[in-house]
């Protein structure tokens, strides 16, 4: 770089500073924490992960989470896939309406869902399980990546569908092994969205789960009121909830700035 | 208006690697020239040179003697048509054809005249108060061409390939258009491509490049009668020259078993091609023996391809005019004859 | 694109529509079920017709939850936006630089909400955390439990540090699809560097930019975890916004039919407000075009 920007730089502080603070706390001692102030540990300790990876009833948190979000993923682009291609190449009886409708279900407010998501799951005997949550997700994911894939697929020339066919290839053959090459980097980014707005949630993901499905976010919140505030293992807690995120990035950093763009830009 | 002299110019994006090999120019005020080249030779380094947009690495940039080689292109006083068509979406036609004006202070008053005026040589009249957006992308690129002839007082005004999206048909119309224009307001043009019908429809002066070196600038009919080197003969013409590996034996080329006269003896013995174009070579009754190939009909003429002592060559030949099975005999126009040593044309006949 | 008419497509959205009709359509029935009925307990229901919905309606509650949560949205889309276009706009263009800004700058887009109140529940404390201690320590008056300011202060701030993040990565990725000769025709123009963000940034940022707005206005206007974990609600009901209200009144007091016409009514407002939005831009597009 052969200039300092003055604004990024100063913008990635203000984000850093927050999760700075929240690391230090992990590596500090409750007694550190709460006896005295001070800008970074005097004694770093990794106890406070210990904890968390040693109990089971921390880890199995990012286990439950894990899964779900992993099984939401799946099952959304899964299903988004066929739907978007025929959205971007094919007009059929109420497409628009079908489109719109979709979308809106982005826009519900997951309180709205809660109770009666709590009751539907209940009475097909699906509550607590990791499947419950995967497929409360799609509500939101699935239209996101209906909507994301088919922004890409647009942008793919209806002339390489012909050409497929002229050379005999069948629907399935030509979708899975020329279409989705295509439109690869359009589903890294589905799936990078599907797996942010999963892995975030707490709301329905708390809902819908007691003991053995319980994900991550909702440890966090019960221990810290059962316990009485450890905020070492808390801090500790929180960091590695960052971690499966920030690996996610990682992998997608080279399509964000396409990717974003979603493809019709 | 102005001269531009090129003062040692050289550029390098990587340093050691050079895209364009130092080069010392001076192009005529006034002049329309054309800057012709394959793909990746140095064109567009060299335009964005001359406008402003890139800073070459050695050299210096003159515009009638003034060192601008600091000067950015605002400064520049540079008119630049872009190989797509860039339009300000925003705008209607006429906002964006009196943009530059307006961002030069102009008045409004004789903004207006001033599009009225390029709008009516570009025939888009009619549409100057509708949205730039919607339009195709032929008649938004007739708007970008519009944008770079608005401005009367340019030094020059650049074009980089600026008719790649045009349909054919309407190329052509747009070529003799800006070659009126030129006529009419005497700007110094600057007209990059690589299609050579272009250049040299276009051109007065056409300069031809090849890996970041400029081979020779010249007339069109320097260039067909004269070039300067091997590429350049062959990139100009179709088909191209034709050039036959030979040996001097002093003023006879040597081709095998046969040998041409030269109407010269050049210095070096080595490393020398003989170099004629199809249309200066003729089937005769005595001359150089060579067999027939193949023979392509283009219609207004014919194409033989011959060996001449296992070395290949074309040959025009009228239509009409019979082209011999057997015993071939081919006749070399010596005025047209010319040698070239490691590439570059014998500097006796240049 | 031209598409072609093919009723078949249907089987290829079938699975889509099936699996989104499950999770959307029955519980939204169930929804609609408790707003027009009555319950003692016992799994007894009557129909009282539009009665919750007059109530919801009427109720001082639910207009002040409204008039905060439109307030509060107001402000994070009045900062978010032009700071998000400002730092893409800024943001280097090549190198390695790049990929770090763009991968520290979605490191809190990935953070689950909870963690994020929890982030800012710590920092902001003035026993143990960086800002509300060098606050403190300031002597500016500043407490997220007591004061209502102070409350929406942090409440805002930490969701500028939570999204802002998404405006800048679609405002980016819009930018850098302008091709060079853009810029390059802007310069041989003459045309200033507001010229060249009002007539070829801004306009070629317009699609994120819709996305973006749109993603913020929702996404706020159902914001819940975050405020929930930092102020609970509080001061009083300063911070209560919608969906802390609407989860307070189900889960919390079990008043299920009004709970289930205030979602209603909740979940068409976002309906609305975003599908005007859409329209109106979306219309302006289609003049673009003509």
């Amino acid at each position: 770089m052969s200039k300092l920007r003055l604004t990024p730089v100063l913008y990635i502080v203000f984000l850093m500073v927050p999760i700075y603070w929240l690391l230090t706390m992990s590596l500090k001692t409750n007694a550190e924490i709460l006896g005295g102030f001070s800008l970074w540990p005097k004694d770093p300790t990794l106890a406070n992960f210990r904890t968390i990876l040693t109990d089971a009833s921390w880890y199995s948190g990012y286990i439950n989470s894990t899964i779900y979000v992993v099984l939401n993923t799946i099952i959304s682009i899964t299903v988004a896939l066929p739907a978007a291609y025929a959205f971007s190449r094919y007009r059929f009886l109420g497409d628009k309406h079908l489109f719109f409708w979709l979308l809106s279900n982005r826009m519900a407010p997951p309180a709205v869902f809660v109770l009666p998501f709590f009751q539907l799951y209940s009475s097909i005997g699906l509550f607590d399980t990791h499947i419950a949550v995967a497929l409360a997700h799609c509500l939101f994911n699935v239209p996101l990546a209906v909507w994301i894939l088919e922004g890409f697929m647009s942008g793919v020339p209806k002339e390489i569908d012909e050409t497929a066919q002229i050379d005999g290839y069948s629907f399935p053959a030509f979708f899975t092994r020329i279409f989705m090459p295509l439109i690869a980097s359009g589903i890294g980014v589905a799936a990078f969205f599907c797996f942010m707005f999963s892995w975030v949630e707490l709301l329905i993901a708390r809902t819908l789960t007691s003991v053995d499905a319980k994900p991550i976010a909702a440890v966090m919140t019960r221990t810290v009121s059962a316990s009485g505030l450890d905020w070492g293992v808390l801090a500790a807690a929180g960091v590695l909830t960052i971690v499966p995120g920030a690996i996610v990035i990682w992998f997608v950093r080279n399509h964000i700035a396409k990717g974003f763009a979603l493809g019709r830009v | 208006m102005a001269e531009i002299h090129l003062k040692d110019i050289a550029h390098a994006y990587v340093p050691g690697e050079y895209a364009l090999k130092s080069m010392d120019h001076i192009w005529q005020d006034g002049s329309a020239y054309a800057l012709l080249g394959p793909s990746g030779c140095g064109k567009t380094t060299l335009l964005n040179i001359i406008s402003g947009l890139l800073k070459p690495s050695e050299g210096q940039v003159l515009f009638d003697g003034k060192d601008v080689t600091g000067a950015d292109t605002a400064h520049r006083n540079i008119a630049q048509v872009f190989q797509f068509p860039v339009i300000y979406d925003t705008m209607t036609v006429r906002e964006n054809l009196a943009f530059p004006l307006k961002n030069r202070g102009m008045a409004p008053a004789d903004i207006n005249g001033r599009v009225e005026e390029v709008a009516g040589l570009l025939e888009i009249s009619d549409r100057l108060d509708s949205r730039a957006t919607g339009l195709t992308a032929d008649a938004k690129q007739i708007i970008s061409l519009g944008r770079g002839l608005v401005r009367t007082d340019v030094n020059a005004i650049l074009f980089d390939e600026p008719l790649t999206v045009i349909d054919p048909h309407l190329k052509w119309q747009i070529r003799s258009k800006l070659k009126d224009l030129h006529r009419q307001f005497s700007h110094t043009m600057v007209y990059v491509t690589h299609d050579q019908t272009e250049a040299l429809t276009f051109a007065d002066k056409v300069v031809v490049m090849n890996a970041g070196e400029v081979l020779q600038v010249g007339t069109p009919e320097d260039l067909f009668e004269r070039p300067a080197h091997t590429f350049v003969g062959y990139f100009i013409g179709s088909p191209g020259m034709n050039f036959l590996d030979v040996e001097l034996d002093g003023s006879r080329a040597v081709l095998g078993d046969q040998s041409i006269d030269l109407k010269q003896a050049p210095a070096k013995k080595s490393g020398v091609q003989l170099g004629i174009r199809p249309e200066f070579l003729d089937f005769a009754d005595q001359g150089i023996s060579c067999q027939v190939t193949s023979l392509e009909d283009l219609g207004r003429h014919r194409i033989a391809s011959v060996s001449i002592s296992g070395q290949s060559a074309k040959v025009i030949v009228p239509s009409g005019k019979p082209v011999p099975s057997e015993n071939a005999m081919l006749s070399f126009d010596p005025d047209h004859t010319l040698l070239y040593t490691d590439g570059y044309l014998e500097e006796s006949l240049r | 694109m031209q598409r072609t008419k093919n009723q078949k497509a249907w089987f290829l959205v079938l699975p889509v529509f099936l699996l989104v009709a499950f999770s959307a359509i029955i519980p939204l029935m169930t929804v609609v079920n408790y707003s027009v009925q009555d319950s003692f307990g016992n799994n007894e229901f009557f129909w009282v017709g539009s009665e919750w919905f007059v109530e919801v309606l009427n109720s001082d509650r639910l207009h002040d939850a409204f008039g905060r949560q439109l307030m509060f949205s107001g402000i994070i889309l009045a900062i978010e936006i032009p700071l998000g276009i400002w730092i893409a706009l800024k943001m280097p263009k090549k190198g390695w630089a790049v990929s770090v800004c763009l991968v520290l700058m979605a490191l809190p887009l990935l953070i689950p909400w909870n963690v994020v109140g929890t982030i800012w529940q710590i920092f902001a404390r003035e026993d143990i955390g960086l800002l509300g201690h060098t606050l403190a320590a300031l002597g500016v008056d500043y407490n997220y439990t007591q004061d209502t300011l102070s409350a929406w202060i942090t409440v805002i701030v930490m969701d500028v540090w939570h999204w802002t993040s998404l405006v800048v990565l679609l405002c980016y990725a819009g930018l850098s699809s302008i091709p060079d000769a853009y810029y390059q025709a802007a310069k041989i123009d003459g045309a200033s560097k507001w010229a060249v963000f009002r007539h070829i940034q801004l306009p070629k940022m317009k699609r994120v930019l819709t996305i973006a707005v749109l993603l913020r206005f929702m996404d706020s206007f159902m914001i819940y975890t975050e405020p929930f974990v930092v102020t609970g609600g509080g001061p009083g009901n300063a911070t209560t916004f919608l969906s802390i209200d609407l989860v307070k009144m189900a889960i919390g007091q079990f008043d299920v039919g009004p709970a289930a016409a205030f979602s209603i009514v909740y979940f068409l407002v976002v309906l609305l407000v975003s599908w005007v939005f859409y329209t109106v831009v979306t219309a302006s597009d289609a003049e673009d075009q003509s």
